[in-house]
C-alpha cells in the first residue's frame, strides 16, 4: 500500500520560507483553498498555513546551532486526528495514505487540532473549517499537468531540494532510501501516530589537519626562502683580519 | 476540499518571464486563470533558478494586489509640507510637460542641476545612458551605499568580484569559506549550490557575527566582531606565507607577485613598478614591459620570459642602482606583523582558530586539487594540457563591504583567494561574463567640469574606474564636479557614486546646490538613508525666500512610501509583472560560470490604467528633450516605446551592439553582435525569456590569461584588448594616489586638507585599521557592535506591504546575546533603548545565542513609518518594528570642524555597519511602542480607497 510522504533535509534547509509561500500560493486558489489572512495590513496579521517554518536556537554561545525546522501535517500512518473527528470530515486515503478533510462535513469544531500532538492543523477564520497540508493533492493526481509538475508545490519550490517526496513504503523510492541511508527519523514517535513524514538529522562535516601535513618537500618557502648568493665582491671577513 | 479530490481546473495559460521580487531574477513561470495569475513557480528551463523559487518569488501574487499600489501620477498639495503625503492627481500630459520644461531649462542652462539616483541598480544601461545624453554627471544607482567596497576591492584587485560577476565554483569545491554573508544577490543560485555542496560532503565555513540563514547549515561557525574580518584574513594570509602554503606556481605566471617595486625614494616613481625598456603592449598596463629578477641568470628579464623563474622574495639592485622588490616580497613584510595572536584580541576569534582556519585552506588547496581534461593556451603562448583547480571557494558581501575598512578588507581577501590559486579555476571563484575587465576597467568619467556643458551629452560616463589621479573629476582646485563628490579626492575609487551623500551635500550646498532630484524606487526618506530623521527635515527644509532648499523632488515607485510623501511629483511605476525589461550585458546581466547569459521581462497581466514603466518615462523624456541618442538628426523622436528602443538602439550607429546580445542579427543568428532583429523580443519569449552563450569548454576558465577566450571576448566586443589581466597583489594604481599625495610626480596632487587622508589610505598593500566612526567613538560608553541583516523572506522596504510576507516577519526584535543582556539586566522580550552617540530607539530585545556578545543586531528594513506601505497605522511594523538607521550618522567628524561622509575613504561606500551602540532597559512607565514615532502617513489619491481587514485569495477561475 502507498503512503505518500515528505523527508525533509535538515542538513540543507537554510529557512528561507520558499515552501511557506509557495503552498500558500498553490493552496488558496486551489481545491483545498481559500487560505484567507486576518489583518493582513494591519496589527498581528494571522493567516492559514498549511506549512510554517520554525527556527529555533540549540546550545549556548559559542556552540550555537539555528535550526530552520518547516512543519506541516505529517500524514500520520495511526493519525489521532481521524477517530476524533464527529463528522467523518477526517479521513485518510487508502490508495496513497494522504489524510485529509472533507469540507462540506467539517464543523470546525477543533477536536482533530486537539488530537493532533503536532499543531498540523489550523482553523481557517473565514470558512470555519480545519485545513491542513493535503500533499498538493489536486496538484500530484492531476493528469493534466506536465508529470514533472506532479508534485507538492514546496517541493517543486524547495531551492535546496530539501524537501523529497515519495512512497515511504517503497523501500526502493528515494524517500525510503534517504530514511535508510542518512538516519531519517519521525516526530514524537512515543505517540504511536507513525507519521509518515520523516526529518533528516544535520549531518556535520569536519576538517582535520594532520601535522606532517604542513612539513612538506614541495613547500615552495624551499624555492622562494632561498636568496641570491651575495656577490663575491661584498665586504667579508676576508677583507678586514688575519687572526 | 470536497471529497472527491477533483482535478483543479486547466490553467488556460502558462507565460514565461523574469522575477523581480528580488535582484536575483529567476526565471519564473506565470500561470495565469482568465487572465488572472493563479500561480507562479520557478522556470525549470531557466539557467539560474532550475525550477526553483524563492518565498519571495512565491508571493509576487501579493504584490500585485498590495493596496499600496499608486494608480495616477499625483503633485504635492499646493501649500503641503513635504513629508505629509498630501497630493492631488494629474494626467501624464501634465506629469511630462512640467518634467519637460523643468528639466529643458537645467539641460540648457547648467545640466549638473539634474541629479538621477536610482535604487535598484539593474537598469543602470537605460538610467545611465539618459543621464549621460542629458548631460549630468550627477547620476548613479545604490552601489555607494550597498557594496561597492566588494566590487572595487575585487576588481582592483583580480579583474572580477562576488556579485552578478563572478562567485564561488561549488560545484568542485571542497572547502567553502562564507564570510560576511546573510541573504545573497544570487540568492537561489546560492542556496540550489549549498545544498549540493553540502551532499557531496562538502565543507562549509561560515565566518559571521550572526548565526542565521545559510550559516545555519554550517559545518563549523566562527563568530567574529563586525568590522574586523580584515584583521582575520591578514593573519590567515600571514600564515599561509609563513608556512609556504601558497601556489607559487600560479602567483608567478599570473599575478604580480614576482614583479619588481621600484624602492629608490628619492625617485618621483618610487613605489611604481619598474618597467623595462622595450615597446608598451596593445593596451596600457601591458604586463610585457614589468620586470622580474630570474632566479637563473640573476638579473632583471622582461615577466614572462620563456625559462625565467622570478624570485619571489629578496631585495635587489637594477643595474642602474635603483634598489628594488618583489611585490611578493613587500606583501610578506607588510603581513609580517599580523600573526594570528594580534588578529585574536582584534577579532575575538582565538588564535589557534585563526592557524587553524589557514592550515586548512592552505592544505585542503594544495593537496586536494582538481584537474580536468581540458587543453588550453595561455596569453603567452604557453599550451596547458589540463585545467587544474586549487577547491577551496569563498563567497563575501556586506558584512565585509559596508564598513570603512571594507575596501582594505576585501583587497585582502581577494588576495587571500589569489595565495590559495583559486581564482577563475574549478572549485575556486569563476568569473561571470562579461568580466574579467581589465584592472581597473576602461570605462571613465570626464576628468573637469568642462566636461559637463549645457544642451551637450556628458564628455564621459557619469561612473568609471580611475587609473590615476588624471582621472579623477574635480575642477582645477581638486574640488568635486559631482554632487555626492564620487571621483573626487575624498572618495576616489567611488565607482558606484555616493547616493547616501546626495540629500545631505545637496541640502548644504556642498558643492552646490541642485535643482531637480529624481529618484527611481528608493527610499531615501527611511530605510535606504542613514540620518533618517535628519534627512527628512532636508528634504522639506526651506530658504529664507519660502522656497525648498532641493527645490524640485521627482519619486518614481510602484508603491506609496517614506520617500514618495515627500515628492513635489510622483509616477506611478508598474510592478514586475505588467513590464518590459532587459537584464543586459551593458548592465549587470545574469551570466553564469559557462558563458553569457542575459533575459528579458515581459508583461504577462495589464498594469492599472494609470501607471507607467519608469522605462517607458525615460524614453519619452528623452524623446521630449531632444537628446541625441533619442532622435534623429531632424529632431524627431527615433523609438515609439521602450520596446522598440531596445530593438533598435544600437551604442553608436552601426555597432551592432545594443542592450540584448541573444538574437542579434536580421534572422537572429548573431550573438552580441549585430544588425537589430526586428523580432529580438519575440526569440526571447519563445526561449523562456533568455539567451544562454555557452563558451568552449576551454574558454570556460583561467579568463584572465586565456588566449582563446581573449580572442573571443575581442571579436564579440565584449574587450576591445586582448592583454592579460594581472593579478595586483601590489596596487599600483593606489599606490599612484599615494604618490600624487606626498607631491610627487607631475600629475595632480590633493588639495593640502585630504592630502594625509588619501596618502594614509591608498596604500598599495592592504592593512587593518579601525572602522573610521570608531576612532569618533567613546568605545566605553558604546561597547557593542550594531548591524542589521536582510531576512530571506523580505527584500528590503519592499515586502512589508505583501500581506505573505509580513505573516513571516511583521516587527523586528534586537537581537542581543544573554550574556549581553543579562548585565544589563535585561530580559527576554523586555523593551530596550538601542543609544549611539547620534541618536536613540525604542525596540524589543530578543536573546539569542546565535550574536556574538558584543555584537546586538536585528533585520534591515522591517520598521515602518506609520500609514506607510498601506499598513494600518496600528501594524506590528510601526509600533514593535524599527529602524536602526535612526542610529547611523551619514556623517563624521573630520577634525577642525570638518566634516566628511561616514564611508570608506577609498571608495565612498557607506560605513553602515560601524555604528556602536550601548543598550538599556526601557521605563516601566515608557509607552511599550517603537520611538521615535512619526506622524501617519495618509493614503493618496488614486489609491485603492479602503486597506481590506480580511482577504482570501482566490484566482478566478471558470470551475470555482
Amino acid at each position: 500500500m502507498t503512503q505518500l510522504a515528505l523527508v525533509i533535509d535538515l542538513n540543507v534547509c537554510v529557512g528561507c520560507h520558499a515552501c511557506v509561500t509557495s503552498c500558500k500560493q498553490w493552496n488558496t486558489s486551489g481545491e483545498a483553498g481559500t487560505l484567507g489572512d486576518e489583518n493582513p495590513y494591519g496589527k498581528d496579521p494571522s493567516g492559514t498555513f498549511f506549512n510554517r517554518v520554525q527556527t529555533f536556537e540549540v546550545g549556548q554561545y559559542p556552540n550555537t546551532e539555528t535550526v530552520h525546522f518547516p512543519k506541516s501535517c505529517l500524514h500520520c500512518e495511526d493519525p489521532p486526528c481521524v477517530p476524533v473527528c464527529p463528522t467523518g470530515a477526517s479521513y485518510k486515503r487508502a490508495e496513497d495514505g494522504i489524510v485529509l478533510v472533507d469540507y462540506d462535513k467539517c464543523i470546525g469544531c477543533k477536536y482533530c487540532a486537539w488530537a493532533c500532538p503536532y499543531g498540523a492543523r489550523e482553523l481557517d477564520e473565514q470558512q470555519k473549517v480545519m485545513k491542513k497540508c493535503t500533499l498538493c493533492v489536486d496538484r500530484i493526481t492531476d493528469a493534466s499537468l506536465p508529470e514533472a509538475d506532479r508534485k507538492p508545490a514546496c517541493v517543486m519550490a524547495c531551492p535546496t531540494n530539501a524537501r523529497l517526496f515519495g512512497d515511504i513504503h517503497d523501500p526502493d523510492s528515494g524517500v525510503s532510501t534517504a530514511i535508510r541511508e542518512q538516519g531519517g527519523y519521525a516526530l514524537m514517535p512515543e505517540w504511536g501516530t507513525h507519521p509518515a513524514n520523516h526529518y533528516l538529522p544535520r549531518r556535520r562535516v569536519v576538517g582535520g589537519v594532520q601535522p606532517e601535513d604542513l612539513q612538506r618537500v614541495d613547500n615552495p618557502l624551499k624555492v622562494d626562502g632561498k636568496l641570491p648568493r651575495p656577490a663575491a665582491g661584498e665586504p667579508s671577513l676576508d677583507d678586514v683580519t688575519s687572526w | 476540499m470536497t471529497k472527491p479530490a477533483a482535478p483543479a481546473p486547466a490553467l488556460n495559460e502558462v507565460r514565461t518571464t523574469t522575477c523581480y521580487m528580488c535582484a536575483c531574477r529567476c526565471g519564473i513561470r506565470v500561470h495565469l486563470r482568465d487572465g488572472e495569475v493563479r500561480y507562479i513557480d520557478g522556470n525549470p528551463a531557466h539557467p539560474i533558478n532550475k525550477g526553483v523559487i524563492c518565498a519571495k518569488g512565491a508571493s509576487g501574487i501579493m504584490k500585485q494586489h498590495s493596496p499600496a499600489r499608486l494608480t495616477r501620477p499625483l503633485k504635492r498639495r499646493e501649500g503641503a509640507e513635504r513629508g505629509v503625503g498630501e497630493f492631488v492627481e494629474i494626467e501624464w500630459d501634465e506629469a511630462f510637460a512640467r518634467l519637460e520644461q523643468r528639466l529643458a531649462g537645467i539641460r540648457a542652462t547648467d545640466p549638473k542641476k539634474f541629479a538621477l539616483f536610482t535604487g535598484r541598480d539593474q537598469m543602470q544601461a537605460l538610467t545611465g545612458l539618459f543621464a549621460r545624453q542629458f548631460g549630468t554627471p550627477n547620476y548613479a544607482a545604490h552601489g555607494g551605499f550597498c557594496s561597492v567596497n566588494m566590487a572595487a576591492g575585487m576588481i582592483y584587485t583580480i579583474g572580477g568580484s562576488f556579485w552578478e560577476f563572478g562567485g564561488p565554483d561549488l560545484d568542485r569545491a571542497k572547502l567553502f569559506v562564507m564570510i560576511g554573508t546573510a541573504e545573497d544577490h544570487h540568492s537561489n543560485p546560492l542556496k540550489i549550490a549549498l545544498s549540493k555542496f553540502k551532499r557531496r560532503g562538502g565543507r562549509f565555513i561560515s565566518v559571521n557575527p550572526v548565526r542565521t540563514g545559510y550559516s545555519a547549515i554550517a559545518d563549523e561557525w566562527v563568530p567574529i566582531r563586525p568590522g574586523t574580518d580584515g584583521a582575520l584574513i591578514l593573519a590567515i594570509v600571514h600564515e599561509l606565507i609563513a608556512l609556504g602554503l601558497y601556489d607559487r606556481e600560479f602567483l608567478v605566471r599570473y599575478s604580480n607577485a614576482g614583479q619588481l617595486v621600484n624602492l629608490d625614494e628619492t625617485s618621483d616613481d618610487f613605489g611604481l613598478l619598474v618597467r623595462g625598456a622595450g615597446e608598451p603592449g596593445d593596451a596600457p598596463g601591458f604586463a610585457e614591459n614589468q620586470v622580474w629578477w630570474d632566479r637563473h641568470t640573476d638579473g632583471p628579464v622582461p615577466t614572462h620570459t620563456e625559462g625565467a623563474d622570478p624570485y619571489l622574495l629578496g631585495e635587489f639592485r637594477m643595474p642602474d642602482g635603483r634598489p628594488v622588490k618583489p611585490a611578493f616580497q613587500l606583501l610578506q613584510e607588510r603581513v609580517a606583523p599580523y600573526t594570528a595572536e594580534w588578529a585574536e584580541g582584534i577579532t575575538g576569534v582565538p588564535a589557534e582558530t585563526i592557524r587553524r582556519l589557514a592550515h586548512e585552506m592552505g592544505i585542503v588547496a594544495r593537496d586536494e586539487r582538481v584537474e580536468l581534461p581540458i587543453a588550453w593556451t595561455d596569453t603567452w603562448g604557453r599550451e596547458h594540457a589540463s585545467v587544474t583547480g586549487n577547491p577551496v571557494a569563498f563567497h563575501a558581501m556586506r558584512g565585509l563591504a559596508a564598513h570603512s575598512n571594507g575596501f582594505h578588507t576585501i583587497r585582502a581577501l581577494a588576495i587571500l583567494m589569489s595565495l590559495l590559486g583559486t581564482i577563475d579555476r574549478p572549485g575556486g571563484f569563476r568569473h561571470r561574463a562579461p568580466f574579467p575587465r581589465a584592472i581597473p576597467p576602461a570605462a571613465k568619467t570626464p576628468r573637469g567640469p568642462e566636461g559637463v556643458q549645457p544642451n551637450t551629452p556628458l564628455a564621459g560616463l557619469a561612473l568609471g574606474w580611475p587609473e590615476s589621479p588624471e582621472d579623477l573629476f574635480v575642477d582645477a582646485d581638486g574640488a568635486p564636479v559631482r554632487i555626492d563628490k564620487g571621483f573626487s579626492w575624498e572618495y576616489p575609487l567611488s565607482v558606484h557614486g555616493l547616493m547616501h551623500n546626495v540629500i545631505t551635500n545637496a541640502w548644504k550646498g556642498d558643492p552646490y546646490r541642485l535643482d531637480t532630484l529624481m529618484i527611481f524606487m528608493s527610499n531615501m526618506a527611511w530605510n535606504s538613508t542613514m540620518n533618517t530623521g535628519e534627512v527628512r527635515r532636508m528634504l522639506n527644509d526651506r530658504d529664507a525666500d519660502g522656497g525648498h532648499r532641493i527645490p524640485f523632488l521627482v519619486v518614481c515607485d510602484t508603491f506609496q512610501s517614506e520617500m514618495t510623501a515627500f515628492a513635489d511629483l510622483v509616477l506611478p511605476d508598474t510592478t514586475y509583472l505588467e513590464r518590459h525589461d532587459v537584464m543586459s550585458m551593458l548592465d549587470r546581466p545574469i551570466s553564469e560560470f559557462d558563458g553569457p547569459v542575459d533575459a528579458v521581462r515581459l508583461p504577462v497581466v495589464t498594469p492599472p490604467a494609470g501607471c507607467k514603466p519608469f522605462q517607458e518615462v525615460l524614453i519619452e523624456l528623452a524623446g521630449r528633450l531632444r537628446l541625441p541618442a533619442f532622435v534623429d538628426a531632424a529632431g524627431a523622436r527615433r523609438f515609439s516605446s521602450y520596446p522598440d528602443f531596445i530593438t533598435h538602439y544600437e551604442t553608436e550607429p552601426g555597432s551592432g551592439i545594443g542592450f540584448l546580445a541573444g538574437w542579434r542579427g536580421k534572422d537572429g543568428a548573431e550573438f552580441m553582435r549585430g544588425a537589430p532583429n526586428p523580432r529580438q523580443w519575440e526569440m526571447y519569449a519563445q526561449n523562456n525569456c533568455v539567451y544562454h552563450h555557452e563558451l568552449p569548454p576551454s574558454y570556460q576558465y583561467m579568463r584572465n590569461w586565456n588566449r582563446g577566450y581573449m580572442e573571443w571576448a575581442q571579436r564579440t566586443r565584449i574587450r576591445r584588448w586582448g592583454d592579460p589581466i594581472i593579478i595586483q597583489l601590489y596596487s599600483e594604481v593606489l599606490q599612484k594616489f599615494r604618490r600624487a599625495a606626498r607631491g610627487r610626480g607631475a600629475g595632480r596632487k590633493p588639495p593640502a586638507h585630504l592630502r594625509a587622508r588619501v596618502e594614509t589610505y591608498f596604500d598599495p598593500l592592504p592593512f587593518y585599521y579601525e572602522p573610521l566612526e570608531r576612532a569618533a567613538t567613546d568605545g566605553e560608553r558604546y561597547p557593542l557592535a550594531a548591524i542589521t541583516q536582510r531576512p530571506m523572506a523580505m527584500y528590503h522596504a519592499w515586502d512589508s506591504q505583501n500581506a505573505w510576507l509580513r505573516q513571516i516577519h511583521a516587527h523586528n526584535p534586537l537581537y542581543v546575546n544573554p550574556v549581553t543582556a543579562r548585565a544589563q539586566g535585561i530580559g527576554d522580550g523586555d523593551w530596550v533603548w538601542v543609544e549611539s552617540q547620534w541618536g536613540r530607539v525604542r525596540c524589543i530585545a530578543q536573546w539569542s545565542e546565535a550574536v556574538e556578545p558584543g555584537t546586538v543586531w536585528t533585520w534591515n528594513a522591517i520598521g515602518k513609518q506609520p500609514g506607510a506601505w498601506s499598513l494600518d497605522v496600528d501594524a506590528n511594523e510601526a509600533r514593535k518594528g524599527f529602524l536602526l538607521n535612526h542610529l547611523i550618522s551619514d556623517r563624521l567628524p573630520a577634525g577642525d570642524g570638518a566634516e566628511t561622509s561616514n564611508s570608506d575613504p577609498v571608495t565612498g561606500q557607506a560605513g553602515w555597519y560601524d555604528v556602536r551602540v550601548r543598550i538599556e532597559r526601557a521605563g516601566a512607565e515608557e509607552p511599550r511602542e517603537t520611538a521615535p514615532a512619526f506622524a501617519p502617513l495618509p493614503r493618496y489619491p488614486g489609491m485603492s480607497k479602503a486597506i481590506p481587514g480580511r482577504i482570501a485569495y482566490d484566482a478566478k477561475g471558470p470551475a470555482r
